[in-house]
């Protein structure tokens, strides 16, 4: 199960800042970690979350090992048209999760 | 903290303990001294809590809602083909466990209850603890409990297991002879290795830990304890566990369930 979160208002004024906070669901393993045994945990990490409003990219984060597993993203969007926000995360392992919400805007 | 550190403190704290007031029997806390580990939480780790947007437990919560409705086993049968919406009819559920099951003979948890439903009427194979799934499972059945006051029962059929869970909370186990009273009943107000010592009150299993950086049962958590304090964890389900929790959740009656919560 690979399931992600996202949390925002589905309206808002236009010219409104709008937050959005957005949860996936990953262990990011880090890839330093070994086994009682001693062999290495081999890195499983989400690598890049992005956000397309209408097509048009507003935010973009690099992920490292070091953030913690089920990485919680919240920031902030300027709401300019109706229409669908677009967020992506994709990871290691052919990790990716697509996931979108409406927004009206006024 | 490393696991070293971790033993260095509590291995302090023991001597502490031996020095100060060895002859003092652990008392109960008050009910209305009582705390949630809520409160001793930062302020950040309390908002992720209290939203359920940032709250990662809520993740587990809507894997559950999924496997709820899931047809599963040889009967093929989905929990909510017996029990309808889990949104009414497990409301208050998990606030009653661990309870007595009459086929048993003694209380068990809700990860057994959930298991028992699951080989008896589903006809499928038990989830193994701490499971993805039995978490899921037991943090969407939590979650319908939350803020209500925990209330097991307490009768002739469950008090000997209450005692017994009491003696196994006041008993002196492990290397460092310590027992659960020590910290939690006489010492709650203190820190250990900068941490406050909470008072153990069972309030929002199962709950999403940033050292776990997972979802994790309660007797996780009392696993943790015990091989901090350098005794034999007890298996899952071990009778010891179900007795032990009956008596945290007695102690901790009429405080309200914050399934699934969140824990530094």
């Amino acid at each position: 199960m690979a399931r992600a979160v996202v949390t925002m208002a589905p309206q808002a004024r236009r010219g409104e800042i709008v937050e959005i906070k957005t949860l996936a669901q990953h262990t990011m393993e880090t890839g330093f970690r070994r086994t009682q045994t001693g062999e290495l945990i081999p890195r499983d990490i989400i690598r890049t979350f992005t956000c397309t409003y209408n097509g048009v990219e507003v935010y973009r984060v690099d992920l490292h090992p070091a953030i913690s597993a089920n990485p919680l993203i919240a920031f902030t969007t300027v709401a300019t048209e109706s229409g669908m926000l677009s967020f992506q995360w994709v990871g290691d392992n052919g990790y990716a999760v697509t996931e979108i919400a409406p927004i009206r805007v006024e | 903290m490393s696991l070293g550190a971790r033993f260095l403190a509590l291995a302090a704290a023991c001597a502490f303990f031996e020095l100060a007031g060895s002859a003092a029997p652990a008392a109960e806390i008050p009910l209305e001294q009582r705390r949630s580990g809520y409160e001793l939480m930062a302020p950040e780790t309390r908002a992720i809590q209290d939203d359920d947007a940032t709250n990662p437990g809520m993740l587990w919560v809507l894997d559950g809602e999924t496997l709820w409705n899931r047809k599963a086993g040889a009967a093929d049968r989905a929990c909510g083909d017996c029990h309808g919406d889990a949104r009414a009819s497990m409301k208050g559920v998990a606030a009653r466990y661990p309870a007595f099951d009459p086929a048993r003979g003694r209380p068990v948890n809700l990860e057994q209850r959930i298991n028992a439903c699951r080989s008896d009427r589903q006809k499928a194979p038990p989830l193994a603890y701490e499971s993805k799934e039995l978490l899921a499972l037991s943090a969407y059945v939590a979650r319908q409990s939350r803020g209500l006051p925990i209330d097991v029962t307490i009768d002739a059929r469950t008090r000997p297991f209450l005692e017994a869970g009491r003696e196994t909370f006041s008993r002196r186990q492990g290397q460092l002879n310590l027992a659960c009273a020590q910290c939690h009943d006489d010492h709650w107000s203190a820190k250990l290795a900068g941490s406050p010592i909470t008072q153990a009150h069972p309030t929002g299993y199962p709950l999403y830990r940033l050292e776990w950086q997972s979802l994790g049962s309660l007797e996780r958590r009392l696993r943790g304890c015990l091989a901090g304090m350098r005794a034999e964890p007890y298996a899952y389900g071990a009778p010891e566990f179900v007795d032990l929790a009956l008596y945290l959740m007695w102690r901790a009656r009429g405080m309200k369930l914050e399934a699934p919560a969140v824990r530094p």
